[in-house]
């Protein structure tokens, strides 16, 4: 933990090496054209920043790129390249020209813009100073809840994650309005295949029991 | 679906599928003590849902998990969350005042307690449910994965 904190040589180097396989990852995944070499490799680097996420502390955070990132968009653009074409159509070199300044400028003002960042760990960084060291002295009297960012995040900031889970909500129904919910291929999976006795369906969320 | 060749698959996929909701249930209800809550949950949840559908096809999944059900578990969960706010609004608190759920006074916290767990459930049952409706949309849209299209 101190070790994370004070950044050693060990730990800069795995930082090291991480972000080259991010960078190396990022690099493959603009190289090739085919769509499904390309969603694998975007979870390999949803997995690979979620450990470095890991590593510099950012436990939840690491937590929930895992969670999504690997796990439900690499299965979600799965299901959406099953409806498309299997390669990317190569592009004329002279259009790459455009987006590859867009990034080169985007990148030379992040890295502008990282300089004033505080080091990690900074006790007397702002986001460590202010309103979060608030949070961390009065949250045990005001909630009782071991986790600090649990009771950020469902008590303080109730008002946010009601509006997140609105927002999940929008989107599933945005998605199922516009590609329809499924079941009309159920049902023509249903006619082609007259002779599968139906199942009677279980009331179990989990669909492990099966 | 045909032939013997995905069967080291499928009995992988039968261990692990009840393991991912187990792990799931637990990050939802170690949410207080550790990182993690409901989002990742529901997520985990919806991942081992997909993982069925993948190994054994959408229809069986459809069956076991219906889509009418999917949808209607992502309203219910905003509901609940959207409900435990009018819930302290009548006790004569703010909305999503959890400290007025019991008209407790500064200190105690069992509103606390109760509100959190009561909207990570919402939230659980919002995320699975919005996930697996979007999995349903995508996926419906092809008859069935055939090991070509891979």
């Amino acid at each position: 933990m101190t070790e994370v904190m004070i950044g050693g040589t060990g730990t800069a180097l795995i930082n090291i090496l991480f972000l080259a396989i991010l960078f190396v990852v990022a690099l493959a995944i603009a190289r090739l054209r085919s769509l499904f070499a390309i969603v694998m490799l975007s979870g390999v680097y949803s997995l690979v920043s979620a450990a470095w996420y890991i590593l510099v502390d950012a436990v939840d955070v690491g937590f929930t790129e895992a969670a999504v990132g690997a796990g439900m968009s690499t299965a979600v653009l799965l299901g959406a390249m099953l409806l498309t074409a299997r390669t990317a159509k190569p592009e004329k070199p002279l259009k790459r020209i455009g987006p590859f300044i867009v990034c080169l400028v985007t990148g030379v003002m992040l890295i502008y813009g990282s300089i004033d960042l505080p080091a990690l760990g900074d006790a007397t960084s702002p986001a460590n100073a202010g309103v979060g060291l608030t949070y961390l002295q009065i949250n045990w009297f005001d909630t009782g809840v071991p986790n600090v960012v649990t009771s950020v995040l469902a008590s303080y900031r109730g008002f946010d994650t009601l509006g997140e889970t609105a927002v999940v909500f929008t989107a599933g129904l945005a998605v199922a309005l516009l590609l329809g919910f499924g079941e009309r291929s159920l049902a023509e999976t249903l006619r082609k295949q007259p002779k599968a006795a139906p199942r009677p369906a279980a009331s179990n969320t989990d669909g492990g029991a099966a | 679906m045909k032939g013997d060749h995905h069967m080291i698959l499928r009995v992988i996929a039968k261990c692990l599928i009840p393991l991912i909701v187990i792990y799931a249930f637990y990050v939802q209800f170690h949410g207080e003590v550790g990182p993690g809550g409901a989002f990742q949950a529901g997520v985990i949840i919806a991942v081992a849902l997909i993982l069925y559908a993948l190994v054994f096809g959408l229809t069986a999944t459809m069956r076991a998990v219906p889509p009418w059900f999917t949808r209607s578990l992502a309203a219910v969960g905003v509901m609940i969350y959207a409900g435990v706010g009018f819930w302290a609004l009548l006790s004569g608190g703010d909305y999503l005042e959890y400290q007025a759920l019991f008209g407790e006074p500064p200190g105690e916290h069992h509103g606390q307690h109760a509100g959190i767990i009561i909207i990570e459930i919402g939230v659980l049952c919002a995320v699975s449910g919005a996930m697996t409706t979007i999995f349903y949309a995508l996926a419906g849209r092809v008859a069935e994965i055939r090991d070509e299209d891979w």
